[in-house]
């Protein structure tokens, strides 16, 4: 019994850092422009499929680094080429347009793969998994590759935070927008970098997702980036390190639903979830409730 | 030509005219046979069933500017809820169905007051999540429950959706809608959308607002259920996925915002444009969403924006004009 929890933790450890990864993205646009960006669960989606077209066309295979790489700069830039045309003429519209933009932008996105992949894909083998045994738990150089890259990146995407320019530019938005313009800043090359950064990693998880479960279908931007959205959520949304943590618990919550009940239950208990702490701490583990000016 | 439809405008008895006049053509085309074709019924219907659809989700995302994505969770609840009482409980007559749509409108309406419960605490954004989460909990309760298909759904539904049926309802649904909107509730939403705080502040109560709202809104979004169930004789947890939030949505902000008029309209143009873009397959759920976003960043408000029909408008709002 120890042994069977001890190895769904490893797959949920798995499972958590791709969410991890993916709620990153959610957390970072709300971070900037208090907006949720309802589309980066297809984009993430569309990481996935990249990551299969990449491998399918090049005659020569390339490393998985190069492949992971190129992945990222592509889905980080279409994330920006979003947010220039559909998200920043609405910025100063009624929230709500904003909202239903970028649900529409999801779908679009995830119709137009839908019309080129009508079934779902198999994803090419990038990688040679070996598996190794210790203590009596198996786990595979897959698994060791995903959670190591994701914690490199979650790594690499705190550093940016804190050391760097642009990581100070971005909390100096998220803390007060309008003073920022006024220090010399332009918002809207920092709010650019955010939706490059944070496409990229959806789309890197979006690699790493078709590594693990290795069929994909267009339908997995909802499925599986909402679910990461409700670990933004729990984490608290806006809060790097929160959208961490959300991804790890909905990654344990879920992997351990599947491993005690019918797996249909899996939905039905991680928006039941999301319902919760909605309603008992709506601004979720790390999150701080916005100062609301009358 | 404008003057007389000015003149028109004016005048009150073209809405009761046209009310009696559309009833007598559903009756001539239900009992007469040959007078419009199988598949112009069909369509016919499916543009009522959006009307109620349309307009009782503009009650909560246009007179109240909130943004539910929930509806097809409402119209699920209203179609399970019906379809089990004509299948299962009792014999599927006429007059059965009317009791069988109330209950469907019923179930919808009080799971409309919990979510409204939740309302209470959050707006913008995160209702938006709540109402999401919603619609995926009821989807993902049906295909849980075996008592009602799983995720196989109800199969074999009478036909009982006939065209007076609709037209009825598209009726009562309208004229409810119209009398609220233009009552002291009315004004009450209205205050929230501009700003919920100075609302409160000047004595609206707002949490009977909102909850009087999105009971309405869900109850019809029942009813809308009710007919579709009847009408496609088979629905499954799929049909009332994300997708469909987001043809209703198209069409609430399509139409106009806070319009019943345009919610009529946006109803219309959005089921003939939808037919007409059927051969087009997998394409029409591209277009479609495409649409939403366009219309978001060129006519935000809709054709009939925050305008009215002067038929539907109180006659003193008309004497300010």
């Amino acid at each position: 019994m120890l042994e069977y929890l001890a190895q769904q933790s490893i797959n949920a450890l798995q499972l958590g850092s791709i969410y991890a990864l993916i709620a990153l993205g959610y957390s970072m646009v709300y971070g900037v422009l208090t907006m949720i960006n309802f589309a980066h669960g297809d984009l993430f989606m569309l990481g996935a499929f990249a990551c299969m077209v990449l491998a399918l066309l090049l005659p020569v295979p390339l490393p998985f680094v190069v492949v992971l790489l190129l992945v990222m700069a592509l889905i980080g830039l279409l994330g920006a080429l979003i947010e220039r045309l559909a998200y920043r003429p609405l910025r100063h519209a009624p929230r709500v347009s904003a909202i239903i933009t970028a649900l529409g932008c999801g779908l679009v996105i995830s119709n137009l793969t839908l019309v080129q992949f009508p079934y779902a894909q198999r994803m090419p083998t990038l990688f040679t998994s070996t598996t190794y045994e210790f203590l009596g738990l198996t786990i595979s150089s897959l698994q060791l590759l995903i959670i190591g890259v994701s914690i490199a990146l979650m790594l690499g995407l705190d550093f940016l935070i804190r050391r760097t320019r642009y990581g100070i530019a971005m909390r100096a938005i998220s803390f007060d927008s309008r003073t920022v313009p006024l220090m010399g800043i332009s918002p809207d090359l920092v709010i650019s970098l955010t939706f490059l950064v944070g496409a990229g990693l959806g789309g890197a998880a979006g690699v790493l997702y078709g590594l693990a479960y290795p069929v994909i279908a267009p339908s997995m931007g909802v499925l599986v980036g909402w679910k990461a959205f409700i670990a933004a959520v729990i984490g608290g949304i806006g809060s790097v390190r929160g959208a961490v943590l959300g991804g790890f618990i909905l990654g344990t919550v879920e992997v351990m639903t599947v491993a005690f009940l019918p797996s249909t239950f899996r939905d039905l208990i991680s928006y039941s979830l999301l319902l919760v702490i909605l309603i008992f701490k709506p601004y979720g583990l790390l999150g701080r409730a916005p100062n609301q000016k009358v | 030509m404008s003057a007389l439809l000015a003149t028109l405008a004016r005048q009150r008895w073209p809405l009761p005219a046209l009310v009696a006049a559309g009833f007598a053509f559903c009756l001539a085309a239900q009992f007469v046979p040959g007078l419009i074709n199988g598949y112009t019924q069909f369509v016919l219907i499916t543009v009522g069933i959006n009307i109620i659809l349309c307009a009782s989700l503009n009650l909560v995302n246009g007179y109240m500017g909130e943004f539910s994505v929930g509806h097809a969770g409402f119209m699920s609840l209203g179609a399970y809820a019906a379809a089990i009482c004509t299948t299962k409980w009792l014999p599927a007559t006429p007059a059965t169905f009317f009791l069988a749509v109330l209950f469907g409108g019923a179930i919808a309406a009080a799971i409309g007051f919990l979510l409204a419960l939740l309302s209470f605490k959050t707006r913008g954004d995160y209702l938006a999540i709540i109402t999401l989460a919603f619609l995926m909990i009821v989807k993902s309760a049906w295909e849980n429950i075996p008592y009602v298909g799983g995720p196989r759904g109800v199969l074999g539904i009478d036909p009982l959706t006939t065209l007076p049926w609709t037209f009825f309802w598209v009726v009562v649904t309208i004229w409810v809608l119209r009398n609220l909107v233009y009552s002291k509730f009315g004004r009450a939403i209205f205050a929230i959308r501009e700003d919920e705080i100075a609302a409160h502040a000047m004595g609206v109560r707002v949490r009977e607002a909102k909850i009087l709202a999105f009971v309405v809104s869900s109850f019809f979004g029942g009813v809308a259920g009710a007919l579709f169930a009847h009408q496609l004789q088979f629905i499954n947890p799929a049909s009332f996925d994300i997708v469909k939030s987001t043809e209703i949505l198209v069409m609430v902000y399509l139409g106009g915002i806070a319009s019943l008029g345009g919610s009529i309209l946006g109803a219309v143009i959005f089921t003939l444009l939808s037919q007409a873009l059927q051969p087009l397959g997998t394409w029409r759920m591209v277009i479609l969403p495409l649409i939403l976003v366009l219309l978001m960043l060129f006519r935000p408000r809709g054709i009939m924006g925050l305008r009215e029909l002067p038929w539907f408008l109180p006659r003193r709002e008309l004497k300010k004009k």
